[in-house]
């Protein structure tokens, strides 16, 4: 399989700087900043406040979207220089430029803000964005936008991680001066299959529109209706039905957007978030876990402009509940196995038994959703057995936004440590050939079902020894001599390397499930077995020491280190 | 001596001075108004269940002695117009230390520490209550505010 490294940044050109004070203090901002497509814009105040670390109220506004500027949250007091008749700027007496504040122009008593996500900053502008006039500002623009919001709090699911309540805390009246009847809008819209929309709760920000029209080109959402009972509605007769839906429950400010399958399952602030990598395709999608008590609750999407921006797939994302599932493979087992077994005495069996094998007889098939650690041990364990190694491709239909044509998670770094044959299972046929003949009488299975892949029950039946490392039950589960309990990607840690050619790691979510391991730890208990510790004679196996042990053997990953590698991935040494 | 004669004398008269014990468990006591007994859940005058498993007591609860299970995307049967109440809802009695801070928090005014004093059960499990339970003890709260009577 030849992979390339396709991100290729071109090299920064110098930027103008422009000087402006934010909140007194002078700062330098590049006159142009790239605006949601990339392009190069006038910078905003918005984006000369969040340059010096200064958080700006806002509903409309994300830096991925377009700016309409329609909920008037970011408002802010300026001021500008004065330019006197001789186009000189005017000077106080004590030698400071004289600043004009921004007021109503027959009214100059009163500020006159604007909006700070579209505003461009100049040369000498002062920006206010705690100034007492600022915080007046926003108090009216949220008491207005409060006007016909309902007290929905306890049973909306957005409550805990909701602009519209963090900024009411901020900038909020404690009570409503709102005498009049509120606009009753219809609530439990079914908008399409994984989305309900409660229209009360909607401040009509337009994100979710400019999300699907935008990013996605998927123009069924719209503003009907006018004035005081705007709603967000689908072009009438089409649902809202894309693959990228669920974002639009991540950009919703509020609780208006909920997703069908998140709704009352758990209020956000019991969950525990864990980053981690999506594993339904090989985008590698950064994602954060949502848990409770060892239950995956939620995929949501982790920013990295690199790989996903700050989206992912409604596949993707509901591809979890697996993990949940009763009938996982918690206990060691096999026809082998006699009663209660501890995993240090069948590791022990396994590598006795393998120990009288023939080279040549072993087969090991790695699956290429397992993380570059595991890989990495088994392609050691084929080094040492002098076995024929090789994963499972999995391709299915892709499109060009983020679903990659190829859905297994790691095929790029099961092919860079080598496991994989090239072409990727381009060897199973030779197994199966292997097997059938009588030469192959071994099998390492992880991961995968062999008889889907063409090596059908009959043939693994012929096998003298079948070692299978699974998650969920299936025909090649049902034949091993040595069943051993693997774990889920958010059971454990490690790295995948995506589809282009990027390492990133992920951070374990909840507990593996009863007696099942992480491979990684029972692999290089496996591989210290054989006389020589994976990681070096005296270093106890992590997570860490793999990954860099593995860098160190792999021309691939040459260079990194676990640590390196951060939230944000790297890119590895890939050829074509 | 003297002393004698004065302790005795405090002797004398709580001997007929107003009896403060009283014959428990035969005779039970009236506790004051605001007394914080075991928490129970209400229903609204419509017989609605109040609680609409916002989690709040489950998240304030000091020692961890509320359990929520949220309804999920199913919602519940035969609740009618209710959008969201707990599909499960258990207190511990055994941990509850009658705080009253689920009281204090709930927005919907569902849960209320009653004059319950005294709880008493033959295992562990049978004092932790449930959703049922705790219903037909807290009985009906008399109060206009109807959340769903209108939605």
């Amino acid at each position: 399989m030849s992979v390339t490294n396709t991100e290729n940044k071109p090299a920064p050109s110098p930027v103008e700087m422009i000087k402006v004070k934010v909140d007194g203090r002078e700062i330098e901002v590049p006159k142009m900043m790239p605006d949601w497509q990339g392009k190069l814009q006038p910078t905003t105040m918005l984006q000369a406040c969040n340059s010096v670390g200064i958080d700006v109220p806002h509903y409309c506004y994300h830096p991925k979207l377009p700016v309409v500027g329609n909920c008037r949250m970011c408002i802010m007091e300026f001021g500008t220089p004065v330019i006197g008749p001789d186009r000189k700027p005017v000077l106080n007496t004590d030698g400071t430029p004289k600043i004009a504040r921004s007021v109503l122009p027959y009214e100059p008593s009163t500020p006159r803000g604007a909006i700070a996500c579209a505003t461009p900053v100049s040369p000498g502008m002062e920006i206010y964005p705690n100034s007492p006039a600022t915080k007046q500002m926003r108090e009216s623009v949220l008491e207005s936008l409060l006007i016909n919001h309902p007290l929905d709090c306890p049973i909306c699911d957005q409550a805990g991680e909701c602009k519209l309540q963090e900024y009411a805390l901020e900038y909020g009246k404690s009570t409503s001066r709102f005498a009049e009847t509120k606009v009753h809008k219809p609530k439990q819209v079914d908008l399409g299959p994984r989305i309900v929309l409660d229209n009360e709760r909607c401040v009509l920000c337009t994100r979710c529109i400019r999300f699907t029209k935008d990013i996605i080109g998927d123009d069924v959402l719209g503003i009907t209706h006018r004035g005081g009972h705007n709603t967000i509605a689908t072009f009438p007769g089409t649902p809202f039905d894309n693959n990228y839906t669920l974002n639009t429950v991540d950009i919703c400010p509020v609780g208006a957007l909920t997703s069908k399958d998140f709704r009352f399952q758990m209020r956000v602030w019991f969950l525990k978030e864990a980053k981690s990598i999506c594993a339904s395709c090989a985008t590698g999608c950064n994602i954060v876990v949502g848990s409770r008590e060892n239950k995956v609750l939620r995929y949501e999407p982790r920013e990295n402009e690199a790989v996903n921006s700050y989206w992912m797939c409604d596949s993707g994302r509901l591809n979890y509940k697996w993990i949940n599932r009763e009938d996982r493979i918690t206990r060691l087992g096999g026809s082998r196995l006699k009663g209660e077994t501890a995993w240090s005495s069948v590791l022990s069996d396994i590598v006795g038994v393998l120990s009288k094998a023939a080279s040549g007889s072993v087969a090991i098939v790695a699956s290429a959703r397992q993380t570059n650690e595991e890989l990495f041990l088994l392609k050691k364990l084929a080094v040492k057995y002098g076995a024929i190694t090789d994963s499972v491709p999995r391709s299915d239909k892709g499109d060009a936004i983020l679903l990659s044509t190829d859905r297994n998670p790691n095929s790029t770094g099961a092919t860079l440590i080598g496991i994989a044959a090239a072409p990727m299972g381009s060897n199973l046929p030779k197994i199966a050939e292997g097997i059938r003949v009588g030469q192959i009488k071994t099998m390492v299975v992880f991961g995968e079902d062999l008889t889907q892949h063409g090596i059908g029950s009959d043939l693994l039946g012929k096998l003298e020894t079948l070692i299978v490392s699974d998650i969920l039950r299936n025909q090649t589960t049902a034949l091993a001599h040595y069943l051993l309990p693997g774990c889920a990607h958010v059971e454990k840690r490690g790295s995948f390397v995506n589809v282009k050619g990027r390492v990133q790691r992920f951070t374990q979510a909840i507990d593996s499930k009863g007696n099942s391991r992480p491979e990684w730890e029972f692999l290089s208990e496996w591989v210290s077995l054989l006389g020589a510790p994976p990681c070096g004679v005296g270093v106890v196996a992590n997570i860490e020491s793999l990954f860099n042990q593995m860098a160190q053997e792999t021309p691939g990953f040459a260079g990194l280190t676990w640590a390196q590698i951060g939230d944000a991935g790297m890119i590895a040494q890939v050829h074509s | 001596m003297p002393a004698f004669i004065n302790g005795f004398k405090i002797t004398i008269r709580h001997f007929f001075s107003k009896r403060v014990t009283m014959q428990y468990p035969e005779e039970k006591w009236t506790v004051p108004e605001g007394y914080r007994g075991a928490p129970y859940l209400v229903k609204d005058t419509e017989n609605r269940v109040k609680c609409v498993s916002c989690q709040l007591c489950e998240f304030v609860c000091p020692p961890k002695a509320i359990r929520i299970t949220p309804p999920g995307p199913e919602g519940l049967p035969g609740v009618g117009n209710v959008e969201k109440g707990p599909k499960e809802f258990e207190i511990d009695m055994l941990r509850c230390i009658f705080c009253g801070f689920c009281q204090e928090v709930c927005p919907e005014e569902a849960i209320f520490l009653m004059k319950t004093y005294s709880l008493n059960g033959q295992s562990r499990k049978e004092m932790v209550f449930n959703k049922e339970k705790l219903l037909a003890l807290g009985g009906v709260h008399q109060d206009k505010i109807m959340k769903w009577k209108n939605k």
